[in-house]
């Protein structure tokens, strides 16, 4: 796998877990600025649903790790009045199934306040936690939320695939003065993967060339990067070369990186982990066409999960998401292969 | 009960005259620009949504006179009043209502959405219910800064109905913010009397379910308004322990400019207009001997031509540039 990334700052690394590359990115941030301060369900004493904040209440107390009630609206909109007062809180959603509780704090609150009021306020809040299907946790708790935050102008949505983006990005989300929507997954927590040693951090809205080839451009972003690594590998059992390019951040989107991939493979799949219906990907693929329409040899195809709520039975489930399989299939459709 | 105890009157509160004149005056312009307001909003002039502030005017000016000018003070999209009383003038008001650039949100903002953040007045919220996790999260600041600010959180009776009301009330008791929660209940939400949207309609008695201290009092009397913010105030600087304050008012035009009120009797109306605030204070400050009735006419001619320069101003004022359409969607 030919990895370029943007932030390579040193060639020292060390190997971590996902979440372990968030906990780190956070505890460097709490460090760093006593404006940061973390809150959320079960973040301190229980060390996090998910132990993203593990450690971090023995190691910031418990004015900087905020246990809450199980009160998304007031929490999330405490977190909106506490950035606009000039604190910088971190909001862990224990799911972003949860968050839906709280959009009108995120939509009509975060993302408006600055340009209704005139530029009078900054609001640099960060939402973070899952988002996406884990394994068999039915309707409520898979789903996959990009397009519903990425539709408003004013947040900044960012869905690491690999750990190092994870650190660098949440990193830099933390220091951003906007609100940032920050989208990670049940299933990746587990994963490893290396970061460097030093410190870093990643900008937002640069994207990254997660694989180079020449056939067939997959967009592909969070979870479904290495979903696409996987279907890229397939694929090149069948001779066909694969470019994977990973926005990192749906807002503000690297569309460039997208558009030059496409003028050298001439073929695009955007990979979704979500709905099909006004996905992130129905966005990028209108972009696509805009932009690069000459250079497109078959129309852009989107692999997305079926248009059901996610069931439960794990044969279901399992035809109802995202698969290899089917990004395989996509490709050979768009290079009109059999 | 306020209503069963002995009402507070011009001599229960320690408040100089010249700061009583002052209350005066400023409900006096609050209640001079709304009714020009009307007026330019029938002219065209205004456009959306507009909802005044009329009759209520007691409540502001009452607690921002017993707030410090360090504390944070919000309210819904009924904002005006409030704006006014905290200290924005009337001329950047008056431009936003007609969405001029020189309007205190550029003109981006409108009539719901007011800010004067040098004057710590945070807003002007148009989701009923919706800015109270904001004032928790003020003063979840406030306590973890220690600065020693208190946030005063004004909203009307259809808030009561939200849960964003108890979720933020609860956190705020929970973790001792230094909030204020001033309900301003003017009896209807839109066309909805309260008794018709609350299973139970003393509001203040919400308090008891958040152990926090709760008072009802009578929303023309300023002096009550006063007595019991400060209270409240003082005690939230003191120990972090918030208040719900719940203000009976009434107002005496439409839930907005397109609202007729056909849902109230004329007698209802007139009933309360004799019961008006404004009246309320100058009596006391005659029979006190603060003011003559001369010098209310002069300060209503004063007033007057405030108003009027507010109008002039804004209609001089330009539009925004095209250029600010894309400008403060990001920092």
């Amino acid at each position: 796998m030919s990895t370029q990334t943007v932030a390579e700052t040193n060639s020292k690394v060390k190997e971590v877990t996902f979440r372990e590359a968030l906990n780190e990115a956070m505890a460097e941030e709490m460090q760093r600025d006593p404006n940061v301060f973390l809150i959320g369900e079960e973040v301190a004493e229980y060390n996090g649903a998910y132990k993203v904040s593990q450690g971090l209440l023995e190691k910031f107390g418990p004015e900087r790790v905020k246990d809450t009630p199980i009160a998304e609206l007031a929490f999330c909109g405490l977190g909106v009045g506490a950035a606009m007062a000039g604190l910088r809180p971190i909001v862990e959603m224990m799911t972003f199934n949860f968050s839906i509780l709280a959009m009108d704090q995120i939509i009509n609150n975060a993302i408006k306040i600055r340009y209704m009021s005139g530029g009078a306020f900054k609001c640099p809040l960060v939402v973070r936690g899952p988002n996406g299907a884990a394994h068999s946790l039915g309707a409520q708790h898979s789903q996959s939320f990009e397009s519903l935050y990425a539709y408003w102008p004013g947040l900044k949505l960012v869905v690491p695939g690999t750990c190092k983006d994870a650190k660098g990005l949440l990193k830099s989300a933390i220091r951003d003065d906007n609100p940032v929507i920050f989208m990670e997954s049940e299933l990746m927590y587990g994963w490893k993967g290396d970061i460097p040693t030093e410190e870093y951090t990643i900008p937002l809205g640069v994207g990254d060339i997660k694989r180079a080839g020449k056939d067939v451009t997959l967009v592909a972003w969070g979870k479904m990067v290495d979903l696409s690594l996987k279907a890229a590998e397939l694929l090149e059992k069948d001779g066909i070369s694969a470019e994977i390019i990973d926005p990192r951040t749906i807002r503000p989107l690297d569309e460039t990186l997208i558009f030059n991939s496409v003028k050298k493979t001439n073929r695009c799949v955007v990979v979704e982990e979500g709905h099909r219906f006004s996905g992130v990907g129905a966005e990028i693929s209108d972009r696509i066409q805009q932009n690069s329409f000459d250079h497109l040899d078959a129309p852009v195809i989107r692999v997305t999960q079926e248009d059901v709520p996610m069931p439960y039975a794990k044969n279901l489930e399992y035809a109802s998401i995202v698969t290899p399989e089917k990004v395989v299939q996509a490709v050979k459709k768009v290079l009109y292969i059999k | 009960m306020a209503a069963k105890e002995k009402i507070t009157g011009i001599n229960d509160v320690d408040i100089p005259a010249d700061k009583l004149r002052q209350m005066y005056y400023d409900m006096l312009m609050i209640r001079r620009l709304e009714e020009k307001s009307a007026q330019m909003y029938q002219q065209g002039k205004i456009s959306g949504f507009c909802h005044l502030y009329v009759g209520q005017e007691a409540v502001a000016v009452g607690a921002v006179a017993a707030l410090s000018d360090d504390d944070y003070v919000m309210t819904s999209y009924r904002d005006h009043g409030l704006a006014l009383a905290r200290g924005m003038t009337p001329n950047v008001l008056m431009a936003e209502l007609y969405g001029k650039a020189t309007g205190c949100s550029k003109g981006k903002g409108g009539s719901m959405h007011l800010f004067d953040v040098e004057k710590n007045f945070i807003g002007g919220y148009g989701i009923v219910g919706g800015h109270l996790p904001l004032a928790i999260g003020y003063g979840f600041a406030s306590k973890y800064r220690k600065d020693n600010r208190v946030t005063a959180c004004f909203f009307g009776d259809g808030s009561v109905a939200q849960g964003a009301f108890h979720e933020s009330l609860n956190m705020a008791a929970l973790w001792e913010l230094p909030v204020v929660f001033i309900c301003e209940n003017n009896m209807y939400g839109m066309g909805t009397h309260v008794k018709r949207a609350l299973a139970h309609d003393n509001i203040y008695d919400q308090a008891q379910a958040y152990d926090m201290p709760g008072y009802q009092l009578i929303g023309n009397n300023i002096f009550d308004v006063y007595l019991k913010v400060k209270q409240a105030g003082d005690l939230a600087r003191k120990t972090g322990t918030p208040t719900l304050i719940e203000a009976r008012t009434y107002r005496f035009r439409g839930h907005s400019m397109s609202d007729p009120a056909t849902y109230r009797t004329k007698e209802e109306v007139d009933e309360q207009k004799g019961k008006d605030c404004l009246t309320v204070l100058k009596d006391a400050l005659i029979k006190e001997k603060i003011c003559k009735e001369d010098e209310f006419k002069e300060m209503d001619s004063e007033i007057k031509k405030i108003v009027a320069d507010s109008v002039e101003f804004s209609e001089k004022s330009p539009e925004p540039p095209l250029d600010a359409l894309y400008e403060d969607v990001f920092v």
